[in-house]
């Protein structure tokens, strides 16, 4: 008798790739124990990061949706001028470097930067300049999930919400908005994951001043000269988020069929 | 002031294809057959009043929605039109699409639920749009258009992709309800030229190459798709 072939030579290779992707994560959570957590939860310094990662990621995504979502619509649906290069833009803050990001946004938003003469000192260093920061780092996530939706809405069925009396614009919010909505809440939430987790290019123009601009990941890279329980404490919180935001994009169409579809 | 229930020119190049399709008749209920590709849908869509850049006359009913000087947007043509595929909105669920252009007044639910029955769909009410079969979808994408009371009915191969019982059944729910209106079906079956025309179009090729009355073109087609299409020698 025959048994089929098993795939080892596939598995074999793909292996130390798992292992490189799963080791670390476990590592993390076997790090900390109970107590540690714990000391690291009542620290100072965790609830003035938590408190500004917070704030600043909510302000984020609140720009980054709110101007993301009618400029994604506009790419989605094309036939103007420079919509490649748009989308060329969109890309990019994904493969450049953050620290690149950082020095770039110095050279636009700093004291001796492009709009150096209207803004002075008052961005760079700033918790504004964290935002910023974080918004030109995130926003593609959402910008590609929102375009790829919005392409996906087939053209006849703005067609016949319009032959049923929507207007173009009411097309829009009834029809496109609704069945781009699990792509939008997908792309928004990773979006604030990557937002959360900036780094490089918020200590560059931002700086690491607790309170003021240090957030969760700052607070990591500032404990670890001093208290290397409360950086791995700090980093398990900060996993923790990541894996949430993971779990939820990758749960959504589920939580979709729960949630079946309203009457109006 | 002519006694044409259609009266429609329009011309253009969309991609690749010319277009020129143009058919004139005083018949309410038209059929389209043609090869795929030959700009079919198109046709559908620019009666519509999607802006696809052609230019011409549509006059519909003896209503005119585009000429030289006028182009009527598609929300106040108000054709009932169910696309290739149904076009069903996938986020509300049956009633919610059958409602969907009747307003929010108080007699819009019961508009919906009426335009339901007469299709034959008064048990989908709640049901959600992606558990109905293929007949159901077709009943639920012709109930929405028929509960905002069209001025006129288009549909783009409501019969494709259908087991041979639905689609018996769903052409008698459609023979029914168009008998009265001003309606287009584009269909690649013979057995639904009759049940569903009066008048009949051949489109190919970006062109209407044959028009004429049902049993008339049929008898004698004049392009070998046609003669295919009937199963006659030319």
């Amino acid at each position: 008798m025959r048994t089929r072939p098993r795939p080892i030579g596939s598995w074999l290779l793909a292996s130390p790739l798992l292992v490189a992707l799963a080791l670390p994560i476990v590592a993390l959570a076997l790090a900390s124990g109970p107590d540690e957590l714990l000391s690291a939860l009542g620290h100072p310094r965790l609830a003035e990061a938590v408190a500004l990662s917070a704030r600043t990621t909510a302000l984020s995504l609140l720009v980054i949706v709110g101007c993301g979502t009618p400029l994604a619509w506009r790419v989605a649906r094309g036939g103007w001028r420079g919509v490649a290069l748009v989308e060329t833009l969109v890309a990019l803050p994904v493969v450049l470097p953050p620290a690149v990001i950082g020095i770039a946004l110095l050279d636009a938003f700093g004291r001796q930067g492009l709009l150096g003469g209207v803004l002075g000192d008052s961005l760079a260093f700033s918790p504004a300049a964290v935002v910023v920061a974080q918004i030109v780092v995130a926003s593609p996530f959402y910008l590609q999930s929102a375009i790829a939706a919005f392409r996906d809405v087939d053209d006849d069925l703005l067609l016949v919400a319009r032959s049923l009396g929507a207007t173009a614009r009411s097309a829009v919010w009834r029809v496109a908005l609704p069945s781009a909505l699990p792509a939008l809440i997908g792309g928004a939430t990773l979006a604030w994951a990557r937002a959360l987790g900036e780094f490089g290019a918020t200590l560059l123009f931002a700086g690491n001043l607790p309170g003021r601009t240090q957030t969760l990941p700052l607070a990591i890279y500032a404990a670890l000269e001093e208290d290397v329980s409360l950086a791995r404490a700090l980093a398990l919180i900060l996993a923790g988020f990541a894996v949430g935001a993971v779990l939820f994009v990758r749960l959504l169409p589920d939580l979709r069929r729960i949630w079946p579809g309203r009457a109006s | 002031m002519s006694a044409n229930q259609w009266d429609v020119t329009l011309r253009g190049r969309l991609g690749s294809l010319e277009l020129d399709l143009s058919f004139a008749t005083s018949a309410a209920r038209v059929v389209v057959v043609g090869p795929n590709g030959a700009g079919k849908s198109t046709l559908l869509r620019a009666l519509v009043g999607a802006e696809l850049g052609l230019t011409g006359q549509v006059c519909v009913g003896g209503q005119t929605w585009q000429d030289a000087t006028l182009y009527t947007p598609p929300e106040r043509r108000r054709i009932g039109f169910v696309p290739q595929g149904c076009g069903l909105f996938m986020h509300l669920n049956v009633l919610g699409n059958v409602g969907f252009g009747c307003g929010g007044g108080a007699g819009a639910h019961q508009r919906a639920m009426d335009a339901l029955i007469a299709v034959g769909g008064a048990h989908l009410g709640t049901r959600g749009v992606g558990e109905l079969s293929g007949g159901e979808r077709q009943r639920v994408a012709l109930a929405r258009a028929l509960a905002a009371e069209p001025s006129a009915v288009l549909l783009d191969e409501p019969l494709a992709a259908l087991d041979p019982v639905a689609r018996i059944e769903l052409r008698a729910v459609l023979h029914a309800q168009l008998r009265d209106r001003i309606a287009i079906t584009v269909t690649h079956d013979d057995r639904d030229v009759a049940a569903l025309g009066d008048w009949l179009l051949v489109v190919e090729d970006g062109r209407v190459v044959q028009q004429g009355p049902v049993n008339q073109v049929r008898a004698g087609p004049e392009t070998p798709f046609g003669a295919a299409f009937f199963g006659v020698t030319p």
